[in-house]
């Protein structure tokens, strides 16, 4: 038996506009361009994608099922900008044949810096998915699937979760495949799933390369080589980017038509089907325990954090912007909440990522700087701003009340 | 492979990145092995001359033994004349009567320190670059070699005499360009010098794309003669020492502009942005390194914009003080209106001093870890300086990086690429003639 597990990230960041030193005004964000990358990202990729999903899961009366996980930043411009985008996921959650998985509201690095912070991101997260789907997730992904043992003990101590799901990386599973249900190290209920990148990167990565001796991908051929998992696996893992479909990979690739023929191809062998990761999770049994002390993610060949982590100006501005947690919590101050976690999108730290700034790739793909020093630079001032208003909060409200500062205290305990 | 080549400043001589980029230049050939007889547009007449082989164009007997002591295939040859790069055409007017009260005076040709001040192209420089090339086809005639390498205007007369003569094909080397120097008020005949030699010439060397655009955008050269050879950097290991007596206080941040402070340079962008900065930030001194025909009208600006005790004046600088300069400086600023290569911010990271470069330079086409800005936008250059010296991680990740970056670009590459287009002209000359 292999079951196909298909599970996409859908996430648009909220980019910042220029801001410069001499700037002081709260207005962080570009509001022009991000409703215009939401506006053509759902016009090329989420209204299609979603039209095809929708008709492949009646075509095939249930036996195709897919997960998906929307960032909270993603369903906030959608409402603003899409909105018909979000009436689409909720037809696919309607049919009964699609998951959505939860993770932090922010698509954030929180779990490293904050577990405070991160565990209201994740209730924030589950909320919205409750109140815009009906749904309450049972699997959790965290941001760009960085995960180790900590992690994967955290979220089993909710209660909530059945699955988590993360990297397929050679240097944690060894000689093991991914294609089978793992238990995390310290965990007694909580299933883990990996990711098989290879098959998950020839969708995601490449499809449309013409150098590739496997190219043109058909679903014929996709299907064949899982197929060939019958026998040694239980799983195919296929994570990746929503974007994929016609972003990433443009609809003259073929990549819709691919799809379109996918499940059907797949669903030929009689000893395959679909699966979405809860069902997964329920219907196989953990086969090992992984153990994964250091993070990994699923991000470049590394797979380690150094796509958001790996300069100076990285870690000093993450540090910096959780530094300000306490300043934050005691302003009380909805509108600097609000705007501190949105600074904490993963996404700002990769934009000043050095490593691969000379090959001009995927990197450079999705960054809207020139270059990272740019992006640095922006983000800092940005920083600097929300801290002087912070200052500014606390210094009127110490006027008004002075009583206030010594109450201080109690702001920070977390409802 | 012996290369003919014509030039017009040589270090210690030098007032901008031309003699900088032939010395490099030519020590690359020389350890490709490549022949190089180097004609300078001047008897030059100073200590440094002790070690360099020098033929006058009068005697013809070297006046000095030996030769530069890195070089080993490289030969030298002064024609005496006053020819000076880099002078702006607004400014003749000043020079003649500079030159004139100098012949009045009686004074000797020039002394090492108007060598590299800012005279010339004087009256009769047109003249004078008729009456190098003269001289060079004279001196040729007692060379053997296989192609003639002209390096910007004022040689291309000469190298244009001296490929007829010989009928060695000509390559000309771009380091400017008229609309570099002077914007959109060029000077009708340099511009025509310039379009002679390139078109003349069976092989055109820019030194970025930038300037490539210009050659082929501006003068109406043939794309596919002109190829791309980037300047490289010398390294000569900064030794450690210390910081000297300068009235600057430790705590201040220095910010330095370093160049020519003429129209090319954008030395009002740099104090425009100066003055932003300092309106959001004290402890920050600003540096002008450099002298030049704006020079006056920088020093009248700093005071206009109230920031005259914020912005120093050094005047020219050689040797061990752009050393000293470097070692103090926290940030470099190159806000080059037009600068078709730009050596400058390259010694600068050479020296752990991270730099903001104008996107109309060629520089910015080789390097990445440098902050880069629109000349014009001095909100943005004020907005980069700040941050410099406000976030430390962001001078620190550009100073490891761009040091490393730097080591990367060799002067043997940009000779290994000269090298081919050698092969490539005595190749295509070869058709022509048979």
């Amino acid at each position: 038996m292999a079951s196909i597990c298909f599970y996409f990230q859908v996430h648009q960041p909220l980019r910042l506009r220029h801001y410069t030193v001499f700037d002081q005004d709260d207005r962080y964000f570009d509001d022009y361009k991000n409703a215009f990358i939401c506006r053509k990202v759902a016009n090329k990729c989420y209204l299609p994608t979603n039209r095809l999903l929708l008709d492949l899961i009646r075509r095939h009366q249930g036996r195709f099922k897919v997960a998906y996980s929307l960032t909270g930043t993603l369903l906030e411009q959608l409402q603003l900008y899409a909105p018909e985008v979000i009436s689409t996921f909720d037809a696919l959650a309607q049919t009964g044949c699609v998951e959505f998985l939860a993770e932090t509201y922010y698509h954030s690095l929180s779990f490293l810096y904050s577990r405070n912070e991160f565990l209201e991101q994740v209730r924030k997260h589950t909320e919205t998915i409750r109140s815009l789907f009906g749904q309450e997730p049972r699997v959790f992904r965290n941001t760009e699937l960085i995960y180790n043992n900590d992690l994967a003990a955290m979220v089993e101590s909710l209660g909530t979760f059945d699955a988590i799901l993360s990297e397929g990386a050679d240097h944690i599973l060894g000689y093991r495949s991914p294609n089978f249900v793992y238990r995390p190290k310290g965990c007694e209920k909580l299933r883990l799933l990996l990711k098989n990148y290879a098959l998950s990167d020839d969708i995601a990565f490449r499809f449309s390369n013409r150098a590739w001796s496997e190219w043109p991908l058909t679903a014929e051929k996709f299907a064949r080589w899982v197929s060939n998992v019958n026998g040694n696996g239980q799983v195919v893992n296929l994570f990746m980017d929503y974007e994929t479909f016609g972003e990433h990979q443009w609809q003259d690739t073929g990549i819709f038509d691919f799809m379109r023929h996918l499940p059907e191809e797949i669903l030929r062998h009689p000893d395959n089907d679909f699966k979405t990761p809860s069902e997964v999770a329920a219907r196989y049994e953990a086969v090992d325990t992984v153990d994964v002390p250091h993070l990994i993610s699923w991000a470049d060949t590394e797979r380690d954090l150094s796509a958001w982590l790996g300069n100076a100006m990285q870690s000093n501005a993450i540090h910096e912007l959780y530094q300000l947690e306490k300043t934050i919590r005691k302003t009380s101050d909805e509108k600097i909440l609000t705007d501190w976690r949105r600074l904490q999108t993963s996404d700002h730290f990769y934009y000043m990522c050095t490593k691969y700034f000379a090959d001009g790739d995927v990197h450079k793909y999705f960054n809207p700087y020139g270059s990272p020093y740019d992006s640095y630079i922006n983000f800092m001032n940005v920083l600097d701003n929300l801290h002087s208003r912070c200052s500014e909060h606390l210094t009127a409200r110490e006027l008004c009340e002075p009583s206030a500062n010594r109450k201080a205290p109690d702001l920070q305990a977390v409802s | 492979m012996r290369v003919f080549m014509l030039g017009w400043e040589f270090p210690p001589f030098v007032s901008g990145g031309l003699g900088t980029a032939c010395y490099g230049l030519t020590k690359g050939l020389d350890r490709r092995g490549i022949e190089v007889i180097f004609v300078l547009p001047r008897m030059v007449e100073s200590a440094y001359t002790t070690h360099v082989k020098l033929l006058t164009p009068t005697s013809r007997i070297p006046a000095g033994k030996g030769g530069y002591r890195e070089f080993k295939n490289v030969a030298f040859r002064t024609v005496n004349s006053p020819l000076q790069p880099y002078t702006e055409p607004e400014s003749y007017q000043l020079q003649m009567e500079e030159a004139l009260r100098q012949k009045v005076g009686g004074g000797k040709a020039s002394s090492a320190s108007q060598l590299v001040g800012n005279m010339d192209y004087s009256g009769d420089m047109y003249s004078e670059v008729h009456r190098y090339a003269a001289v060079a086809v004279d001196l040729a005639r007692g060379e053997q070699f296989d192609v003639v390498h002209a390096h910007d205007w004022m040689t291309y007369p000469a190298g244009i005499a001296v490929s007829a003569m010989s009928g060695k094909p000509l390559i000309v080397h771009v380091h400017s360009t008229e609309f570099d120097r002077s914007g959109e008020h060029v000077n009708q005949v340099i511009y025509d010098i310039e379009r002679m030699g390139m078109h003349s010439a069976h092989k055109v060397v820019a030194v970025s794309y930038y300037t490539r655009s210009i050659i082929i955008g501006r003068y109406g050269v043939a794309g596919e003669k002109v190829e791309v050879v980037h300047n490289g950097v010398e390294r000569n290991g900064n030794g450690a020492w210390a910081l000297t007596e300068t009235g600057i206080k430790k705590d201040e941040k220095i910010v330095l502009f370093l160049g020519r402070i003429t129209m090319q340079k954008g030395p009002e962008y740099f104090l425009g942005a100066a003055k932003k900065v300092l309106e959001v930030m004290e402890n920050v001194k600003f540096v002008m390194a450099g002298s030049g025909d704006m020079m006056h009208r920088a020093v009248e600006l700093a005071a206009e914009l109230g920031i005259g005790h914020k912005v120093l004046f050094t005047g020219f600088l050689r040797g061990d003080d752009v050393q000293k300069i470097y070692r103090m400086a926290d940030l470099f600023v190159m806000p080059s209106v037009s600068e078709p290569f730009g050596i400058v911010p390259l010694e600068a990271l050479e020296h752990d001093v991270p730099v903001i470069i104008s996107k109309q330079s060629g520089v910015s086409e080789v390097l990445r870890h440098a902050l880069k800005v629109d000349f014009w936008d001095v909100n943005e250059i004020a907005n980069k300086i700040v941050a410099v010296l406000k976030y430390p991680p962001l001078g620190m990740t550009l100073r490891d990086y761009g040091n490393f970056e730097v080591r990367k670009l060799s002067w043997s590459d940009s000779a290994a690429k000269c090298a081919m287009i050698y092969e490539e002209a005595v190749a295509g000359a070869c058709v022509k003639t048979f």
